[in-house]
């Protein structure tokens, strides 16, 4: 590998998965910057979007989820660093979007994102309550669509890891939307039942998002949000079956890493 | 009156409302109300109006698309039968309008101004009821008019009226001026002055101050400042605060006379000193002895306490209660209490970041059908609320919880018990000094951060050290901001790393008359003004502005050749921070007003001038009966029929679908969760978790235990079961046996002596009992108390009735985890393990919950022996750490019985046990033995070929296998070959879970 890729993370306002993303993002190699937003939006941090190559929205409580989770956090976003961040899109940039850096991504209008040929980033979705209202943490499985077509799902397969929010249900415009969607290949991970199938059944689809839908990727593939943690699946006894299967976990890399080194693969 | 917006967002017709179909919910299962139909509203009022144009672009940002729909003035999107609006009141916190009016600033691209304000509400809009019952379920479900103004409207009323523009603006008065108080009154006078001003000063408390200005009155340095011979309000609010219960202790400090059974009294200097100090003192003795240093880096003088824990980091740890206003608001009173325990690992030292919280509630039965005094909250909701505040406290902070239980019992009815907790990582040293350490000196700037100051907690420290009765003050109640506060946090980070301010501490019970005046003891004094402090609104007199107990203030003592820097950091990461002083030499409390000075009092006198308390106890045994046996079971059937039945009761239930709306593993950090095992819905015995993700695999385990029904025959016994069963639990996690320190935390029925409180005298030996207990077992385990509080006025009056919490400790433990990935769980792994137990049985059911299953009083309480316990805890760790061991498990409440089924369920194995192997003292029966609360038990589970090295080891230690895992869905239980229990696993977790039932 040569030099390592560049991820920003941007930090505050209430956001909290800093201390994990960015080990995980240093455990496949990356060179992390941690930088408070107020100091993106005054244009104080040395460094530009573009000397990026990766940019990581993490999860937390923006704000609180007050008015709506990550609204007001976008709406801080479109007003001061829009202009960075669609340079940022343009160089090719990948950017990540946990949990609460997904809503914010939706809407932002990135997720799903403009049709072929428009650049629009008008917002065409909602990640709205769970339908079994409130927020709860357990663990779901999660499977990469094979249509998927972005480096953040290539080699990826199947991830254990737990869903911590309570606004997750996915909701596109149109039916039609997401049939288009499913077919660019911008559907990227679904919730699944013991038996590996999509679904939108409690508990193993935590908030009822239809077809199962927990992760989208943008028309390039370069954007990818996902309402689980792959942040909380970075060592082997993180997973809940340790006591019981340590041998068999040790084997295998960690399901959140195998996502994380996707992401900064290629680059 | 200046114009105002109003916005509305709903829901868009075709899509649900799931926030709308809860209520309905929550009003057919808990009210027994019918409704048809629930449609929510949130509201929004933006004070002054804004331009059309502006309004529709902010109407439509806030509602987003596809789901909401949003509209300024009034959303009319169809009928309904009757609307209940709900808004706070003027002056109480409100984040989501916070939240709005950023939001709407950066929309429009310009900020609304000084004089702006953005207020938040919800409308419920009810289809299937009238206004009546909507009423009703508005003051019942709804809406909680402590804090909160509610108006129904049938339709009619609703289309006829314009919409409804009302804000709740504080109506800002001129503030009271400063008031002179003569103390030169008549006993009688000074004690009704104490009770009018809420001061909650005793009457000698109030002597004291009385001849302290009879003294003072010519003090040149008074003269010089202008002050005349009678205390200031400022002065005397500021010695109550100081002096308070909540604050100083006093009870815990007094001088006690105390006897047992009629013996001649003996006298206890200070139970704090004797008990609790001298213990960790002693122990810290033996540690030293042994490893030739200790590990205890910080305890008893700061805000939490401090140990060791890897070369990079400390532990930081502290339990608190908020009983008071939990009782009066649940919500804001819990979000409060878990906020407010967050500032204190933060004001520790330089400040800790902060790794993980718990949680504990004493509730009333939450199916309690009797009827309640209007002044009181029915228990259910209560734990609605204390739930929802922990939970947004928590999760918006983005720290997890560890740990969390429920208990109830009748004589919770009149205060509920919160206990919050967290843990902090305190790095060894911070720009280049020890973090533990404060360093303010004459000179450094006092600078308040965060919040800002409004009438909220007004007298919440002397409210919370008076009992609750009908006329308790509603600004006692505040509401935590924990968005304002980790913001607040983020930045001072960011401050202790870069060195910019030399002492820390947090604003909570007495505000900053409290902090500053703690401060203020180690360079000397302090002087402050109250103008220069940054208010929610005007019209607080300097005397309400220096007791406040805004939520989320920081103090900080800053060197003036920092100040700058510090607060262009404050400023950019959009945080207040505001210069109210300087630290100073002189040995005085100075507040100004201005260029005026409001009070003047000297140090010494704040501190140390409160009279000594002087308290009598008198211990009389409780008599108790012996407990009449029942007939064992005739057939598994009529056992199997117990066992569902006892582990539905609420003091066993499962929890856990409530537990997960906490998050319990952000920051990545989490090994062993709250919940283990194969379907991952068995509680665990002790949480563990890393410190950091720093390559170091050294953690913590945290674990906690509480027997308050114990206290119905001895507190002493009360004291060492939870101190017993904490420390089994962390040592079960894998927990080093000598890296055990723990937390006390005391909730009293009022000690003190009055009208009514007959038996004052007893609830004092009690605590008496209880901390003899607690010293007498922590010693023998070696663990020392590195932090505590006590909450000593857990009563309620209501219409005369006094209704008293059974005295209650709780005991919390944290110890040092060596390596994480060995961490244990209750896990078996595979068929055909062996289960053993440690530890003998005893015929123990009195107080238990068997005991209060079956309804039947008497019987002996559970003891301890402590010097016994820890040689047995001492070669069970050895084996744990010797990795003899597969899995273990404490037994706790309700028994052996709760133990063996969690055991099986979390290994998704079958389980069989012979009761008869038991290892026992006396003459244990079924009941004992099945149920029975005996401490000093564990059960281990261990492979086969490794039982004779195990058993070896063991030897001299009461032990014996009684059982074995198999590949089969069963928990089978005999006694003597005859069947007591013969069940499916799955349908006693059914009953566990109460599944089918409603929750």
């Amino acid at each position: 590998m040569n030099r390592a890729v560049r991820v920003l993370i941007p930090t505050g306002f209430g956001l909290n998965c800093e201390e994990e993303t960015a080990a995980a993002f240093r455990m496949v190699g990356a060179e992390v910057d941690l930088v408070h937003l107020t100091d993106l939006f005054a244009r104080r941090h040395d460094r530009k979007l573009t000397d990026y190559q990766v940019l990581a929205f993490i999860g937390g409580f923006s704000y609180g989820d007050h008015v709506a989770g990550g609204l007001v956090l976008a709406t801080r976003i479109r007003a001061h660093l829009m202009l960075d961040l669609q340079s940022f899109l343009g160089n090719g940039g990948r950017v990540l979007g946990i949990c609460n850096g997904f809503q914010t991504l939706v809407r932002l209008g990135l997720l799903p994102g403009p049709a072929e040929g428009s650049a629009d980033f008008v917002p065409r979705a909602a990640l709205a309550n769970n339908d079994r209202l409130g927020y709860r943490d357990a663990w779901v499985t999660l499977a990469a669509d094979p249509a998927a077509r972005s480096p953040w799902t290539q080699g990826v397969g199947t991830m254990d890891l737990p869903t911590r929010h309570g606004e997750g249900k996915l909701i596109v415009e149109s039916e039609a939307l997401l049939d288009r969607l499913e077919a660019a290949g911008q559907v990227a991970f679904r919730y699944v039942d013991p038996s590996g199938k999509a679904t939108e059944q409690w508990p193993w689809n935590p908030n009822g998002s239809a077809r199962g839908v927990a992760g989208l990727t943008d028309r390039t593939g370069n954007i990818l949000g996902l309402m689980p943690h792959p942040d909380a699946v970075l060592y082997p006894w993180h997973h809940p079956d340790w006591p019981r299967k340590k041998a068999q976990l040790e084997r295998q890399e960690p399901a959140g890493l195998r996502l994380f080194r996707a992401g900064v693969s290629g680059i | 009156m200046p114009s105002v917006t109003r916005i509305e967002i709903g829901t868009r017709p075709g899509f649900t409302d799931s926030r709308g179909a809860s209520t309905a919910r929550k009003i057919r299962e808990h009210l027994g109300l019918s409704v048809a139909a629930v449609r929510t509203r949130d509201v929004y009022l933006v004070e002054p109006g804004l331009p059309e144009a502006d309004a529709a672009r902010v109407a439509a940002e806030l509602a987003g698309p596809v789901v909401r729909q949003g509209a300024v003035g009034r959303l009319d999107d169809g009928p309904f039968d009757v609307v209940v609006s709900v808004g706070y009141k003027p002056g109480v916190t409100d984040p989501v309008g916070k939240s709005a009016r950023v939001c709407i600033e950066d929309l429009l691209n310009r900020p609304l101004g000084e004089e702006a304000h953005v207020y938040s509400g919800r409308m419920f809009l009810l289809s299937g009821c009238d206004a009546d019952a909507a009423g009703r379920i508005a003051r019942a479900l709804l809406a909680n008019e402590v804090i909160e103004r509610v108006r129904v409207q049938t339709w009619a009323e609703w289309r006829g009226a314009p919409p409804d523009l009302e804000t709740p603006r504080v109506v800002e008065r001129a503030p009271h001026a400063v008031e002179a108080i003569s103390l030169e009154l008549e006993d009688a006078a000074l004690a009704r002055l104490s009770k009018d001003r809420l001061l909650a000063l005793t009457l000698p408390e109030m002597r004291a101050i009385r001849d302290f200005f009879r003294r003072e009155a010519d003090a040149p340095r008074r003269k010089a400042a202008g002050l005349g011979p009678a205390p200031t309000d400022v002065e005397l609010e500021c010695l109550a605060q100081t002096w308070s219960e909540h604050c100083k202790h006093k009870i815990m400090n007094a001088v006690v006379s105390y006897s047992e059974e009629g013996a001649p009294p003996e006298e206890i200097r200070s139970i704090f000193k004797e008990y609790i100090r001298g213990t960790t003192r002693a122990v810290e003795q033996r540690i030293v002895a042994r490893e030739g240093r200790s590990w205890l880096v910080s305890i008893f003088h700061d805000n939490a306490g401090v140990i060791e824990a890897t070369p990079r980091y400390h532990l930081v740890y502290k339990v608190e209660t908020h009983n008071s206003p939990s009782a009066l608001d649940p919500y804001g009173g819990a979000i409060t209490g878990i906020v407010g325990v967050n500032r204190d690992p933060f004001g520790t030292g330089l400040g800790s970041d902060l790794l993980s919280n718990v949680w504990g509630y004493c509730f009333g039965p939450p199916d309690h059908d009797a009827p309640l005094p209007a002044t009181l909250l029915h228990p259910r909701r209560i734990r609605d609320g204390v739930h929802a505040g922990v939970i947004d406290g928590g999760n918006q902070s983005g720290v997890p919880y560890a740990r969390g239980w429920e208990l109830f019992d009748e004589r919770f009815l009149g205060k509920p018990l919160v206990y919050c907790g967290t843990v902090g990582r305190m790095p060894v040293t911070a720009a280049g000094r020890p973090t533990h350490e404060k360093s303010a000196v004459p000179g450094d700037r006092i600078v308040m951060v965060g919040g800002r100051i409004g009438k909220d907690g007004i007298h919440g420290a002397t409210f919370s050290s008076a009992e609750l009765t009908e006329s308790s003050p509603v600004q006692a109640v505040q509401i935590g901001d924990p968005i304002t506060q980790k913001m607040m946090f983020d930045f001072l980070l960011e401050a202790r790393d870069r060195g910019l301010y030399s002492a820390i501490t947090d604003n909570g019970a007495g505000g900053l008359s409290s902090s500053v005046g703690e401060m203020a003891r180690q360079p000397g004094g302090a002087r402050l003004d109250v103008a220069r402090a940054p208010l929610k609104y005007q019209g607080l007199a300097p005397w309400e502005i220096l007791v406040s107990e805004a939520q989320e203030r920081m103090t900080l003592s800053v060197p003036p050749a920092k100040l700058p820097e510090l607060l262009a950091l404050a400023k950019l990461r959009e945080v207040e921070a505001t210069d109210l002083g300087e630290f100073t030499a002189e040995p005085y409390l100075e507040v100004l007003q201005g260029e005026r000075t409001v009070a003047l009092l000297p140090m010494d006198f704040l501190h140390e001038g409160d009279p000594e308390m002087r308290l009598v106890a008198e211990w009389n045994a409780v008599r108790r009966p012996a407990l009449q046996a029942m007939a064992m079971p005739a057939t598994p059937e009529e056992g199997n029929a117990l066992v569902r039945g006892l582990l539905a009761r609420d003091n066993l239930r499962s929890n856990e679908d409530l537990c997960r709306t906490y998050d319990h593993e952000v920051k990545g950090l989490t090994v062993v969760k709250p919940w283990v095992g194969v379907h991952r819905d068995v509680p665990s015995d002790a949480s563990v978790l890393m410190i950091a993700h720093d390559g170091d695999l050294t953690g913590y385990a945290l674990a906690e235990a509480v027997f308050p029904t114990y206290s119905d025959a001895d507190a002493h016994a009360m004291a060492q079961a939870g101190v017993d069963l904490a420390v089994r639990r962390v040592l079960a996690a894998g927990g080093r046996i000598d890296r055990i320190a723990a937390l006390d935390n005391y909730c009293w029925p009022d000690p003190l002596e009055g009208p009514n409180n007959p038996d004052a005298r007893q609830k004092l030996a009690a605590l008496v009992r209880a901390s003899r207990g607690l010293s007498e077992i922590c010693v023998a385990y070696g663990v020392p108390l590195v932090s505590g509080k006590d909450s000593m006025k857990n009563d309620a009056v209501i219409a005369g009735k006094r209704i008293s919490i059974p005295p209650t400790l709780l005991a919390s433990a944290i110890a040092v985890v060596p390596d994480v990935r060995k961490a244990l769980t209750l896990e078996a792994s595979e068929p055909g393990e062996l289960l053993y137990v440690v530890g003998d049985t005893r015929d123990e059911l009195g107080c238990t919950e068997w005991a209060a299953a079956r309804g039947v009083t008497g019987g002996e309480v559970p003891r301890c022996q402590p010097e016994t316990f820890f040689e047995r805890y001492a070669a069970v760790a050895s084996l744990i750490r010797d990795g003899l061991v597969v899995a273990a498990h404490a037994p706790g409440r309700g028994g052996l019985l709760p133990s063996l089924f969690y055991m099986a369920r979390a290994a998704g194995l079958g389980l069989g046990v012979e009761l008869s192997k038991v290892p026992r003292q006396g003459r244990p029966g079924w009941e004992a033995l099945l149920f029975g609360e005996s401490a000093g038990r564990l059960l281990l589970v261990v492979r086969p070929d490794q039982a004779m090295a195990v058993e070896q080891r063991l030897g001299g230690v009461p032990t014996a296998q009684i059982g074995a895992f198999d590949d089969g869905d069963r928990l089978r239980i005999w006694l003597g070959g005859h069947a007591l229990v013969d069940d499916r696993i799955d349908a006693l977790a059914a009953a566990w879970k109460r599944e089918g039932r409603q929750a």
